[in-house]
């Protein structure tokens, strides 16, 4: 437990210090919330969607999280740059338990994260449909986050340094953004786009985020639930394979 | 302390260390020396459970670091090549972080820790991150954050690389007043011929993977008729230059054959 603790501590104190690294990581959601949310507004109002804004606050928070919690499970490549890898490693502790530090430590920075997202959110117009839907979609936050943690610790247990970033971020992390439906309804579209939307974990954290705060479900949130608790656990499966194969 | 029995690592086709066979008694400073690229992290990464040997045994304190890693990694502390410590942590946090890893009760790393870190002379520092730490202060309290959970070997590889004579007097000095005091073994690597002199106990050079003497500092200079342990250093490994590195592509292949090479 300790072990756990120590390295989730660990995390939340590099995110704490690291200001600019907030800052930045605000940039995007405020960028795409009034760029889109008042740019496409009038259009999605036309077309009979309604609020657009309402409609693009949950997509903008499982965005945040998505990024930042990718991001933290990629951090372990500095470690490795950095050498801290080395330290974790000749520890006498099980693998596992250091993983699941990090990883809960990474998570709980994307929650962060996506709190003040929510905040902007509410600045900007967006008004969640009642209060008492907060604790749940306070549980599709928890659970993007470990999901997608998990996820780029894996991504970072493969690769061996910064340089297969963007490809990552190409060809894995924007189309997992794109195709999630944050930015536009998911009904009528073409099959195969219909495919890869389903396909795209993200999706049913948007879909569950939207159900909790705006009472606008497709799948259920039961359903998205269960489909993100069952992919973070497949993930956290892989990931901590992944860390217990690397070596210093 | 340490048992080492005809030890050999092949990373696919390259032998990086060969049959290599010693032994360091418990409360000793032994001085691992070697060119570059001679064999000296890979064995030590087979003795610090980061590798598994090809074939050989060894014994730490009686154990066996490819079968009872967590075992063996309680008892010994080490000081990497290269840097490894958290910078965006302070001094305190690094240690702390390290003694809760190792099992060390809140209380004695909190004490441990103080004590440490007055004797490493970075007490005052203890609340800074290390990032505005220099190049010595992080190899202090590296070696500090290698003791805190009392081991009984340390290994310290390299540990006074591209420090001034200054700190480097000073940083040996502390780790010989600790192997007094404590009865640490340490293991050493250094490419200073006159520290490993002044310091180790028993020396041993390895080169192309082979152990080529061990003995005292005087055996050494007296098997070679050397006045100085670099005169002997250089007379049994030769004056050449190790091209390490030139060929990256070789690299990149040693690289590739390291992370395959794992099982």
């Amino acid at each position: 437990m300790t072990t756990i603790y120590i390295l989730w501590l660990r995390q939340l104190k590099r995110y704490i210090r690291s200001k600019p690294r907030i800052i930045a990581s605000l940039g995007q959601p405020l960028l795409y919330l009034f760029g889109f949310g008042f740019g496409f507004g009038p259009v999605f109002q036309k077309a009979g969607q309604g609020n657009y804004i309402q409609f693009l606050a949950p997509g903008m928070i499982g965005m945040t999280i998505l990024f930042t919690s990718i991001f933290s499970g990629i951090e372990l490549l500095f470690d490795r740059q950095f050498g801290f890898l080395k330290e974790m490693l000749v520890a006498p502790q099980p693998r596992l338990l250091l993983m699941i530090g990090r990883t809960l430590g990474g998570a709980t920075t994307a929650i962060f994260q996506g709190t003040i997202v929510i905040v902007i959110c509410v600045i900007a117009g967006f008004r969640p449909a009642s209060l008492s839907a907060l604790p749940m979609a306070f549980a599709f936050m928890v659970l993007v986050a470990i999901l997608f943690t998990a996820l780029g610790t894996t991504i970072a247990c493969v690769l061996t340094d910064m340089q297969g970033f963007q490809m990552i971020m190409g060809f894995l992390i924007m189309p997992i953004f794109f195709l999630s439906g944050a930015l536009f309804p998911l009904k009528g579209l073409p099959t195969a786009m219909q495919i890869l939307t389903r396909i795209d974990p993200l999706t049913y954290g948007v879909d569950g985020l939207r159900g909790a705060m705006n009472g606008t479900s497709n799948f259920g949130m039961g359903f998205d639930l269960l489909v993100l608790g069952g992919i973070a656990l497949v993930f956290m499966a892989i990931g901590a394979r992944q860390f217990s194969r690397i070596e210093a | 302390m340490i048992k080492v029995e005809h030890l050999t690592k092949t990373f696919g086709e390259i032998k990086a260390v060969r049959d290599v066979s010693f032994q360091v008694g418990t409360g000793e400073i032994f001085a691992f020396l070697g060119p570059n690229g001679a064999g000296k992290t890979t064995t030590i990464k087979m003795l610090t459970t980061l590798l598994r040997p090809t074939s050989g045994t060894i014994e730490i304190d009686g154990l066996d670091p490819a079968h009872q890693q967590n075992e063996v990694r309680k008892r010994f502390g080490i000081v990497f090549q290269d840097p490894s410590l958290d910078d965006e942590l302070t001094a305190f946090e690094n240690l702390d972080l390290h003694g809760a890893l190792y099992h060390v009760p809140r209380k004695v790393r909190t004490e441990r820790g103080e004590s440490l870190l007055k004797l490493f002379e970075l007490w005052d520092r203890r609340n800074d991150p290390v990032k505005q730490f220099s190049g010595g202060m992080r190899r202090r309290l590296e070696i500090a954050r290698g003791l805190l959970h009392t081991p009984k070997v340390i290994f310290l590889d390299e540990p006074t690389l591209g420090l001034d004579p200054q700190t480097r007097n000073q940083l040996w000095a502390q780790v010989k007043k600790l192997n007094e005091e404590e009865r640490v073994t340490v293991f050493l690597t250094t490419h200073y011929m006159d520290e490993a002199d002044r310091v180790a106990h028993r020396v041993a050079i390895i080169d192309h993977g082979t152990i080529v003497a061990q003995g005292t500092p005087a055996e050494l200079k007296q098997q070679t008729n050397s006045e100085t342990l670099e005169q002997a250093f250089l007379a049994l490994t030769g004056s050449s230059i190790r091209d390490e590195g030139a060929d990256s592509n070789r690299d990149l292949r040693n690289m590739a054959a390291m992370w395959r090479g794992r099982k």
